[in-house]
Order: structure tokens, then sequence, then C-alpha cells
């Protein structure tokens, strides 16, 4: 899929000060899934994974693990929201 | 009737959300609104910092109202306002505001929209304390 292309990926709240920046780019290859960005992000950083959830949005959307991702998507890490 | 979606970085104003809902086909308007509270789990909070993801939380918003007019046919209006920025104590963090023939389906659709709305939202909440700051729910 985007195995050869590089994808930016938006990050907020918690999500952003563990990355420490509002958006990052990762370089081809890139993954291709949901699931593998997942793993690639708590893997360079592992604060990720003590918190209680992370989804990805894929276009607004919530997204599941097994969603191709494309460089033109707009992706973001979502962290437990606490709106209201 | 369009609902009135906005997340906003200025103060709430209250009586015009609940105005945007008025309408004659509408018995009962009914409003939930959510204000900042000065403890949180027995820690005094000094103030709120709320961050929204706009374009996504607007896009998750409309499903929730969509889904409420799917349970509530009878449903004639809905508005819902978020504020996001620093919030002082006592300051309105949000407004949902619904209208309905009949008062029952108007609380039963107002509590929907605020319940579901802290479930897939995209807006995070840092709270401020004396000694330090929070995400909230972030971590288990």
């Amino acid at each position: 899929m985007s195995k050869d292309m590089s994808l930016k990926i938006s990050l907020y709240g918690i999500t952003r000060e563990i990355v420490g920046t509002s958006v990052i780019e990762l370089p081809a290859p890139a993954p291709a899934t949901v699931g593998e960005l997942l793993a690639e992000m708590r893997k360079q950083y592992p604060a990720l994974g003590e918190l209680r959830s992370c989804a990805v949005a894929v276009n607004n959307e919530y997204a599941s693990n097994d969603q191709p991702l494309h460089t033109v998507d707009e992706i973001a890490l979502i962290p437990p929201v606490a709106g209201g | 009737m369009i609902p009135h979606l906005s997340i906003t970085d200025q103060p709430i104003d209250v009586a015009a959300a609940l105005a945007a809902v008025q309408t004659e086909a509408a018995g009962a308007v009914n409003a939930f609104i959510g204000t900042v509270r000065n403890q949180s789990g027995g820690r005094p909070v000094r103030r709120l910092h709320y961050e929204s993801y706009d374009s996504m939380a607007l896009t998750q918003l409309g499903h929730v109202v969509s889904q409420a007019y799917e349970k509530w046919p009878m449903l004639q209006a809905v508005a819902v306002v978020h504020r996001k920025g620093t919030l002082a104590l006592g300051d309105v963090a949000v407004v949902v505001a619904v209208a309905t023939p009949h008062r029952a389906e108007s609380f039963a659709a107002c509590q929907y929209i605020i319940d579901t709305l802290k479930l897939v939202v995209t807006i995070w909440k840092r709270e401020e304390y004396e000694d330090g700051t929070e995400w909230v729910a972030a971590h288990p």
C-alpha cells in the first residue's frame, strides 16, 4: 500500500506532549495500516503504551487496525477524549 | 432543521444556544450546561485547558446528533456549543440544547447527546492544580 510513501501524523493532548511536537512525519517505508502505525509509534514512544487507550483517526473518522493508510490521508493519534 | 454545532475559544452565549433551538413546533426545550468545577477527586482545580481537534470533533458531533435524530424522530432542533482554550472556575464549557414537542423526549435526547459526546468527540481536558497539571482520563 503506502510502503514507499511517507505519512504525516497529527498529535493532540497528551500524545502531543509525549512525542514533543504537534505533527510527526514518518518517512518511507511508512506503516501500511493503522495497526502497524500504532505498533511503530509505541515502539518509538513507549509512553504511548501507558495510556488508557490510543485510537487512530483517518480523515476525521475512528479507524480500525486493518485500515490501510495513504499519504493523502489526514491521520491523527487520538488519546482518551475528555470533552464536556 | 440543521443542527447548530460549534467549537469556540470565546465565552459561550447560553441564551443564543437556547434561542437557536426555539421553534413553534416544540413544547419543550431542554438544556445541559457543563461548567468548570473547583475540584476533581478532592483535588482543588485552578482552571481548565481544553484542546480540540476541531474538524474531527465537529464530524463526530454530527454523527452523535444524527443518531439522536434517528432515536427520537420527533426532535425539532439541536444545538451543541463546546468551548476550547483556557477556562476559569465557573465558566461554561459546553451547552447542549434540544427542542421536542413534549418534555420526556427532550430529557432523553439531551442526555444521550452529552453522554455520547463525552465518549467520541475529540476534545481533551487538562486540569490545572496548585502543584501541576494532568490530562483527564489519559491514564488507567
